[in-house]
């Protein structure tokens, strides 16, 4: 008796499921509780940047989710072996060639993108959110947790910069995705029926008055209160 | 952890060997796919001045590709009007040559001829450059066979103001300068100036059109832009006028 629980503690622990409740924490908590636009207000630059349109958002929405969770996979990976005295330019270099890929591979694919959001691609360099997670994350925990982590930023990212685009074109523009939603609406009520736009959406201050708006309705939800 | 100098030396001396082969060869593989994109913008871009944009979104690569290699038809002019030879015209770089001093440069005409009928131009494309208010303005102006009718314009910007400047884009603010005139009666050339403010009826006067409210110096870059380019192509604008003033067109 006593030597089988001796050989039961010496037993392997069972690997930990996939999709674990503690991982898909990791990639669930930063959509609404741990947002980080929302509740860390990282990643402000870009959002107001690129929002007055949903198809160059979700161009840039995509670009981050893979530069943030492919970095945070790469640094991972690297975690051991990266001196700590240079680890922050490290993890730059790193973020740096993934952000060229990306734009490397939309001026060869998507041309017209590439012009639209070339300069706010590279500033994916300077978005908080990437570095942020792989000094806090990545250079503690083992790869496939990292891109877990990784991706559920950008992923809490890339909805609030969806919404935000959403309201910005649709009352900016009268559109969404191009699809010319007020021409529609204002062509069955006729003539007389015109819904007009609002300049203010398509100027950054838009995007303000929409991320202020989403943030508190947000925090009245949540309860949520800056210390 | 703490690690030597020389571990540190190696670590980074490997990290940007990798990272540095990784990109060169992304660069090799993806560069001529990249140069075709860039020749069928350009090429997007001097179709847009003669025929409605969101036709060209409509057709794919290869539809846009045929259509500019039976319509449009090229030639290169110095400052005096006279053709270069041996150059091709979608190969002169407008913005290198811009730091050239105006006489020193390449000037493409691009001649879109009419359906059906290779020999008719229906209207003479010009491209244009310049500075906006954060940096480099450019597009291609259409006149019609009077050489003095604007026919259509395309502007693009590398960073204008989004919302402000970058307006200059919009269709209905190129549509602006339809049916505008670049001489005046005696002959003068004054281009079109786009004014100051925003909302008003200006469809009496040749040489203005309606302004962009809150880009006043994007607009001042265009009118500048305008005025100058038009200005090194005079030369072959009066030759091609004085020309058909022989034929009795």
């Amino acid at each position: 008796m006593s030597t089988e629980t001796v050989e039961k503690a010496i037993e392997k622990k069972p690997a930990e499921p996939l999709f674990s409740k503690r991982r898909k924490k990791l990639v669930t908590d930063p959509l609404v509780d741990d947002n980080p636009v929302t509740i860390q207000v990282l990643g402000i630059c870009s959002a107001l940047a690129v929002t007055t349109q949903m198809k160059p958002t979700l161009v840039m929405a995509i670009s981050v989710i893979f530069v943030i969770a492919m970095s945070n996979f790469v640094i991972s990976l690297m975690r051991n072996t990266i001196p700590s005295r240079v680890r922050i330019i490290v993890q730059l270099a790193v973020v740096a060639t993934l952000v060229t890929l990306v734009s490397e591979v939309l001026k060869a694919f998507a041309y017209d993108m590439y012009k639209e959001l070339s300069v706010f691609i590279g500033l994916i360099i300077t978005n908080c959110i990437v570095m942020g997670r792989l000094e806090a994350f990545a250079l503690g925990n083992k790869p496939y947790d990292s891109v877990l982590d990784g991706l559920g930023s950008a992923l809490g990212y890339s909805w609030i910069i969806l919404t935000v685009a959403f309201f910005r074109e649709l009352w900016g523009s009268g559109s969404v995705f191009g699809v010319p939603v007020f021409d529609y609406v204002s062509s069955i009520f006729g003539p007389d029926f015109k819904l007009a736009t609002n300049g203010l959406m398509v100027s950054p201050v838009g995007a303000f008055i929409i991320l202020g708006l989403i943030i508190w309705v947000q925090r009245t939800k949540t309860g949520y209160v800056e210390h | 952890m703490q690690q030597s100098n020389t571990y540190i030396i190696v670590f980074s001396a490997i990290l940007t060997i990798v990272l540095g082969l990784l990109l060169s060869g992304t660069s090799q593989v993806l560069g001529p796919l990249q140069q075709e994109a860039i020749a069928l913008d350009k090429k997007k871009q001097i179709l847009g001045a003669v025929i409605d944009p969101s036709e060209i979104d409509n057709m794919t690569p290869q539809q846009i590709n045929e259509f500019y290699a039976t319509r449009i038809s090229a030639t290169v002019v110095d400052i005096n009007g006279k053709e270069i030879s041996g150059v091709e015209a979608e190969k002169v770089e407008i913005a290198k040559d811009y730091k050239k001093p105006a006489d020193k440069r390449q000037y493409p005409v691009f001649m879109f001829h009419a359906e059906g009928n290779p020999e008719a131009v229906e209207s003479y494309i010009f491209p244009l450059y310049g500075a906006g208010l954060w940096d480099a303005i450019w597009g291609y102006m259409a006149l019609e066979t009077d050489m003095n009718t604007i026919a259509g314009i395309t502007l693009a910007h590398a960073g204008e103001t989004p919302g402000l400047g970058a307006r200059i884009t919009e269709g209905s603010l190129q549509a602006r300068y339809v049916g505008k005139k670049i001489f005046d009666e005696s002959g003068e050339l004054v281009a079109v100036q786009m004014q100051k403010g925003e909302g008003k009826d200006y469809s009496s006067d040749a040489h203005k059109v309606d302004g962009m409210s809150g880009a006043t110096i994007t607009a001042t870059g265009v009118n500048n832009m305008l005025k100058a380019y038009l200005g090194h192509y005079q030369a072959y604008i009066k030759n091609k006028t004085s020309n058909q003033a022989v034929a009795g067109l």
